[in-house]
């Protein structure tokens, strides 16, 4: 047992160890000073099963942990000659199970040495990217005091191609310190004649204790079970996550022996685990899969984070968002504008919520008229273009899970056509040109109309340059209005089954569209005062003439 | 960030802490117990005026949570909570008369105490109408949080300010001492917060909730901030700039990650909005002695007569930290 701080609870699972009929061997860090270190001693001198071996000072990832497991192992080999099975366990381990379940346990599986030992080209989690490298490099600074020194030595190295040579027959594994080897093996291990040879080659290896006895433990072991009997979760950053009293009941279900690491005042644990003397805890293989999922999520969390969330603890620079928004949204343009009851309409038709023109000047036009929306997010425009990109994902996040559409337009805050443009979860939709729908009707001063179209002629096309950018990433339809109204029905359809909330019917029913007799004429009239209105596409001066019927306007109506 | 930017930061800071030391003349000790904290100790660090209602709460909650020490500064109360305070054994007080907008609003005096009490300690600096909350706080004592920040080697722990209303007139219940305040004030807004970066500094600066909401809906950008760093790995060459919104050196603001991952956060649930919220208004609007010649007191002014509601259709009632988590208000980071 390898015990560096918390002596107390060291003391503890200890006794719990001997009580079991388990011979303990404690290695205690150089670094406890020495009147610690003998009060701690004193504590367990009344337990002769209990013993102290040669101390050494055990900074991480250095060749003291391995050295200090070495003359640990030499002792109990010695001293116990009915030791079967050696374990080797930290002060903050905590047994989970009864100590006869592991013994029994090990009996039945008297050649078998439990050490998790993959060879380094096969293992994901090494830290710092150093894998293969950190058997062929020299590391003679510390990683944790001397960072700079340390990773410029490493690039120094690969510059000038510089490699070790691993010693004869070595195959570099690596895996969990924490293992349950064999006498026969450990011994094989301590004894073999070029013990020295090796000693010196791993000396110089950086984090030895994870591949030293999982490397030669392949030199001499007839049956290596690769994984260690020892539950112990690693955050991103590689280090161990830690185990507090809320966490009883996932570690009575995880069935493994022995967990790491405890929190040294987590007082329920280590009196549920330690004292509890009812067995009646399932006997099965260990299997720790039941905990991997929260502590996955934990690491995923804190990697990746919650898609299209802004918040005090996590603001992402531009692009590395995973997500800019939290779900999916459409936007459409020109649309309200051209059709009479169009926000009614698509909610009918989708079941989403249909907001009105949300960056309007005026205020934003939640749907229903509201004032105040989900998450208490208020209309207020002022305070809503103080920060018009955290409205948009304010909304998305309060109302996740419910598909959100709303009308945009050249009257509308442009600072957000380009937050949007490059969402992917934006579905844009967009009739240039329709903005002279509502002027066209309008009783304004024909020179007023002039002005303002020219105005937001000007605008749209600048958001239409936005949005036909390369960075571009949301979903961009763009018609002109004279495309639109020949067939309006097909891309109505396209964009209804993309947001996908309904059944797969087909649409029943259009929106009404308005009356645009003497829409074109409006549109020369712009034309001779020499305003030239492009973005809504060609309009026949006077469509009347074909044939001459005045049909009277019906809804539209597809069957399937 | 170049050289001469963070020379002038460092000046900056130097600056602060010399006024720190210059105003510890203003404070006169009551009750100094500053020799029982053990190396170990958990503080917390407060300055206030007249807030004796709230104090008998205020320290069962942070002893509750594993909180050691208290240092507080009382800043001329006339309520009788200095006294109140030099009884209690494990707080040390400090009494001043001097102005606490030339003291920068406490910031200076807080400095001074942390300076010489806070070295080496997790100190956690808090108003008295604060409840500071973080991940686990149900099941885990605050020392674990420490011990579990000590591991990761993170130095300084963000907590947003958390705006907490009633439903209907504020001063329809009214406050008694030793209640827990969240009983009144239950009620919060849950997304209508809005983050941007300080260059200079590196923290966030982050506004929204019912004051900008109701108060500040016309001047958004004077609303007042919310973002909060008030738990920190003290060591006596830090200081706090601007309340515990952000401190110097500036590595300590980077309490967020900003590579689309999630750091563990905490909230502080900010009670200031009960049946004393009115009185108190008032004389802070005579005594003109808060933070941007006390305009938030005086967008208040006209709102606090009758008595506001903050409350709407859309406010969340407060239940417990998971429920803001889940809301996306704290995060657990890594912490599991």
């Amino acid at each position: 047992m390898l015990v560096h701080t918390a002596l107390n609870r060291a003391e503890q699972v200890a006794r719990h160890w001997a009580r079991g009929g388990c011979p303990v061997v404690i290695h205690v860090d150089k670094m406890v000073p020495k009147p610690t270190y003998d009060a701690f001693v004193a504590s367990l001198a009344d337990v002769p099963s209990v013993l102290f071996s040669k101390r050494h000072r055990c900074e991480w990832g250095t060749w003291g942990l391995v050295a200090a497991s070495q003359d640990a192992s030499e002792l109990m080999l010695e001293r116990f000659e009915e030791v079967r099975h050696v374990y080797l366990a930290s002060g903050s381990c905590l047994p989970l199970r009864p100590v006869d379940e592991l013994v029994e346990y090990l009996a039945q599986r008297p050649r078998t040495d439990f050490i998790e030992s993959a060879t380094t080209a096969d293992v994901p989690w090494t830290v710092g990217g150093l894998d293969q490298e950190r058997f062929t490099l020299h590391f003679p600074f510390s990683w944790r005091k001397h960072r700079y020194l340390f990773d410029r030595f490493v690039e120094l190295q690969r510059m000038v191609g510089y490699k070790r040579i691993i010693p004869n027959g070595l195959v570099p594994h690596m895996g969990s310190q924490w293992w349950c080897l064999t006498r026969q093996t450990l011994s094989a291990i301590l004894q073999d004649p070029d013990r020295h040879k090796y000693d010196s080659y791993f000396k110089r290896v950086w984090i030895p204790d994870e591949s030293y006895f999982q490397t030669l433990a392949r030199l001499y072991s007839t049956n290596i079970e690769s994984r260690s009997l020892t539950l112990s979760k690693f955050d991103f950053q590689g280090k161990p996550h830690i185990f507090y009293d809320d966490h009883l009941q996932l570690l009575r279900r995880s069935d493994c022996f022995i967990a790491r690491k405890i929190w040294p005042h987590a007082d329920r644990l280590y009196e549920a685990f330690l004292t509890d003397p009812d067995r009646a805890m399932s006997r099965q293989e260990p299997n720790p899969g039941k905990i991997d999922r929260i502590f996955a999520k934990a690491v995923d969390r804190r990697t990746r984070g919650r898609p299209g969330l802004y918040m005090q603890s996590r603001f992402p620079n531009y692009g590395w968002e995973n997500g800019v928004t939290a779900g999916k949204y459409s936007v459409f343009q020109g649309f309200s504008e051209l059709f009479h009851d169009f926000e009614t309409w698509l909610s009918r038709a989708t079941g989403a919520q249909v907001h009105g023109h949300l960056y309007g000047p005026k205020r934003a036009e939640f749907a229903g008229g509201q004032t105040v929306i989900n998450g208490a997010l208020s209309d207020n425009a002022k305070l809503r273009d103080a920060n018009p990109k955290a409205f948009l994902t304010n909304l998305l996040w309060n109302t996740r899970g419910e598909r959100q559409c709303f009308q945009y337009g050249p009257h509308d805050n442009p600072k957000i056509n380009w937050h949007m443009s490059r969402d992917p979860n934006a579905q844009i939709s967009v009739i240039s040109g329709a903005w002279a729908v509502p002027l066209f009707q309008s009783n304004a001063n024909f020179a007023d109309l002039r002005a303002e179209a020219a105005a937001l002629q000007k605008i749209e096309s600048r958001m239409l340059d936005e949005l036909r950018s390369p960075d571009v990433k949301a979903r961009v339809r763009i018609w002109t209005m004279a495309e639109f109204i020949e067939s309006p029905m097909e891309p109505l359809q396209v964009i209804i089954d993309e947001i996908g909330q309904k059944s797969l019917r087909r649409l029943a029913e259009a929106p009404r569209m308005e009356n645009l007799t003497g829409f074109g004429q409006f549109l020369q009239n712009l034309k001779n005062q020499g305003m030239h209105p492009y973005l809504m596409g060609d309009f026949p001066v006077d469509p009347a003439p074909r044939n001459a019927r005045s049909s009277k306007r019906k809804p539209y109506l597809i069957k399937k | 960030m170049g050289a001469w930017q963070s020379y002038k930061l460092r000046l900056r800071r130097r600056r602060w802490r010399i006024r720190a030391f210059r105003k510890r003349r203003e404070l006169r000790p009551v009750a100094n117990r500053a020799s029982d904290v053990r190396p170990s100790d958990l503080l917390v660090f407060s300055t206030m005026r007249n807030e004796g209602v709230r104090l008998p709460y205020f320290l069962k909650y942070y002893r509750d949570m594993g909180v050691n020490h208290f240092f507080m500064v009382d800043n001329d109360s006339t309520d009788g909570s200095l006294d109140y305070l030099a009884r209690q054994p494990d707080v040390s007080v400090w009494t001043t008369r001097a102005s606490y907008k030339r003291s920068r609003f406490g910031v200076d005096w807080m400095n001074w105490l942390l300076m010489k009490y806070g070295h080496d300690h997790w100190c956690l600096t808090v108003d008295p109408d604060e409840l500071f909350l973080y991940p686990f706080c149900d099941t885990r004592p605050l020392r674990a949080l420490t011990d579990w920040l000590d591991a990761s080697s993170i130095k300084s722990f963000s907590a947003m300010l958390l705006d907490m209303y009633p439903k209907g007139r504020m001063d329809q219940q009214p406050y008694q001492a030793g209640q827990n305040p969240l009983d009144i004030a239950s009620w919060f807004d849950a997304g209508n917060y809005t983050v941007q970066r300080n260059p200079e500094m590196g923290n966030l600066w982050i506004q929204g909730g019912p004051r900008a909401r109701v108060f500040f809906a016309d001047k958004p950008m004077l609303a007042p901030a919310l973002n909060k760093v008030p738990l920190v790995r003290w060591d006596r060459r830090y200081a706090y700039v601007s309340s515990t919104h952000n401190l110097l050196p500036r590595g300590l603001n980077l309490v967020y990650d900003e590579w689309g991952g999630e750091k563990a956060s905490g909230i502080l649930l900010h009670t200031k909005f009960l049946s004393t919220f009115s009185e108190k208004a008032e004389e802070e609007l005579t005594r003109g002695q808060h933070y941007g010649a006390s305009r938030e007191y005086i967008a208040y002014a006209d709102a606090v007569k009758d008595n506001p509601d903050l409350w709407c259709k859309w406010s969340e009632k407060y239940i417990n930290w998971r429920q803001l988590e889940i809301l996306g208000l704290m995060s657990k980071g890594n912490w599991a």
